[in-house]
């Protein structure tokens, strides 16, 4: 028979590692909370008019490369426009032109709507902690069934003026 | 004549079916039933703990870690061909928190424990063990089958949730430090996809109740085992294929009620 101590011991270390299990399924993996993380970097705001699916911890990329994540999701109270927080590592990028152009794009077809800015061309004044980049300099979410509505509505009245010479139906 | 021959196997086959749930009710009953002796109990369950719990955590790690693997590099596969990779985080804790970590975990649990449970058991009662405890006035229900049935019911929680950790750090370890997946895509879909009420803490409801029957059927076999050699390895076999069969009929039904209506 094994020593008591030894047994007792491994139990103990049996259920710490139940008890942490539980906390990583809590934390990271059902994202109960999220307030232990703090994202790496200087927060910049965008205003978008409408921000698809884009989620919180998506990515932000220049031309492709990833630069930041977006850290918080809100909306604006008088002008309900989306406010997206994103939080931008300085050691990839630190001197963004405060003229920046965020876009809200999808990866693919099926993918997930990330951020993708494209910089402007001041060379005297750069994005900072706090600094806003404005709805006039960003591009709203493409929704797929507004497009396809669009469309139809498009067609409807290019067929209605096209039957409007003779619809005379009884 | 031959129906009537079968039709009256059929009828013993009920009868010692059910005389053989409602003597394993009896057993359950009599062994938890009573005034509980919290000093000697509790160190006797501690050592029970270890022999189910912490001599199965190896087994149970390593699978998860393969499971999780393989879950991986399958989803991600699939994933591809629709470019939806990054939905594979998703994918990964979805499945291994609602089925895969409970009833994996419990058919492991099952085949490692279960079967020792009751060969354990069993021997005691071939050997007269448990009859001489009886006449040296120690109830062996409360003192043999009360511990392990609790140890039983204790581990097979904490086991799932073990597997199911391993398993996404495995996932997670193909899936983006192999294959490449964004980390924060990753975990972003997967939290995003994950409720913690809905499919956290209804994994752990399944992982109790499997517990617990395959527990409670592995000291009933090993009590009720013939006493001769042949009698324990047929009840560790009984015991392994009756828990394993429990386990994935009751899945059904607990997923019919948790997930059936969403």
């Amino acid at each position: 028979m094994m020593k008591m101590r030894t047994v007792e011991i491994t139990v103990g270390a049996l259920m710490i590692a139940g008890i942490l299990s539980l906390l990583m399924l809590a934390l990271q993996v059902s994202g109960l909370s999220n307030f232990f993380r703090e994202e790496p970097g200087y927060k910049v705001k965008a205003e978008f008019s409408n921000i698809g699916s884009l989620k919180v911890r998506a990515k932000v990329s220049i031309g492709g490369v990833v630069v930041g994540r977006v850290t918080e999701i809100g909306l604006e109270s008088d002008t309900f426009n989306a406010v997206v927080w994103m939080a931008i590592d300085p050691k990839r990028v630190n001197n963004l032109p405060i003229d920046t152009h965020a876009s809200i794009l999808t990866a693919g077809l099926l993918g997930d709507n990330y951020i993708s800015l494209t910089p402007g061309f001041s060379e005297t004044q750069f994005l900072k902690e706090g600094d806003i980049i404005p709805l006039g300099s960003t591009d709203s979410a493409v929704i797929l069934e507004q497009l396809i509505s669009k469309f139809l509505a498009g067609q409807a009245s290019t067929n209605n003026k096209s039957d409007q010479p003779g619809g005379e139906h009884p | 004549m031959i129906t009537m021959k079968r039709l009256q196997l059929l009828g013993r086959t009920g009868f010692s079916f059910m005389g053989d749930v409602g003597r394993a009710t009896i057993i359950l009953y009599h062994s938890l039933i009573g005034k509980p002796d919290w000093v000697n109990g509790f160190t006797r369950l501690v050592q029970q703990i270890y022999f189910v719990g912490v001599l199965s955590f190896v087994i149970i790690a390593l699978s998860a870690l393969f499971i999780g693997m393989v879950l991986g590099l399958q989803g991600y596969t699939i994933l591809n061909k629709f470019g939806a990779e990054h939905a594979l985080g998703q994918l990964i804790a979805l499945s291994l928190v609602r089925e895969l970590g409970p009833v994996v975990g419990a058919l492991l649990f099952a085949g490692r424990a279960g079967s020792a449970l009751t060969a354990e058991i069993g021997l005691m009662k071939t050997t007269e063990q448990l009859s001489s405890m009886e006449m040296m006035g120690v109830d062996p229900l409360r003192r043999i089958i009360a511990p392990r049935f609790w140890a039983g019911q204790i581990s097979m929680p904490v086991l799932a949730l073990i597997f199911n950790c391993v398993a996404i750090l495995g996932g997670y370890m193909v899936g983006v430090e192999w294959l490449g997946v964004d980390n924060g895509a990753f975990w972003a879909n997967m939290q995003s996809a994950v409720d913690f009420h809905a499919d956290v803490v209804n994994g752990i409801i399944k992982s109790v109740v499997f517990g617990t029957v395959i527990t409670w059927i592995a000291v009933f076999q090993g009590i009720d085992c013939q006493p001769t050699a042949e009698g324990i390895g047929r009840s560790t076999t009984k015991t392994v294929v009756y828990a394993s069969l429990a386990v994935l009929g009751l899945d059904f039904f607990l997923t019919a009620v948790m997930f059936g209506d969403t």
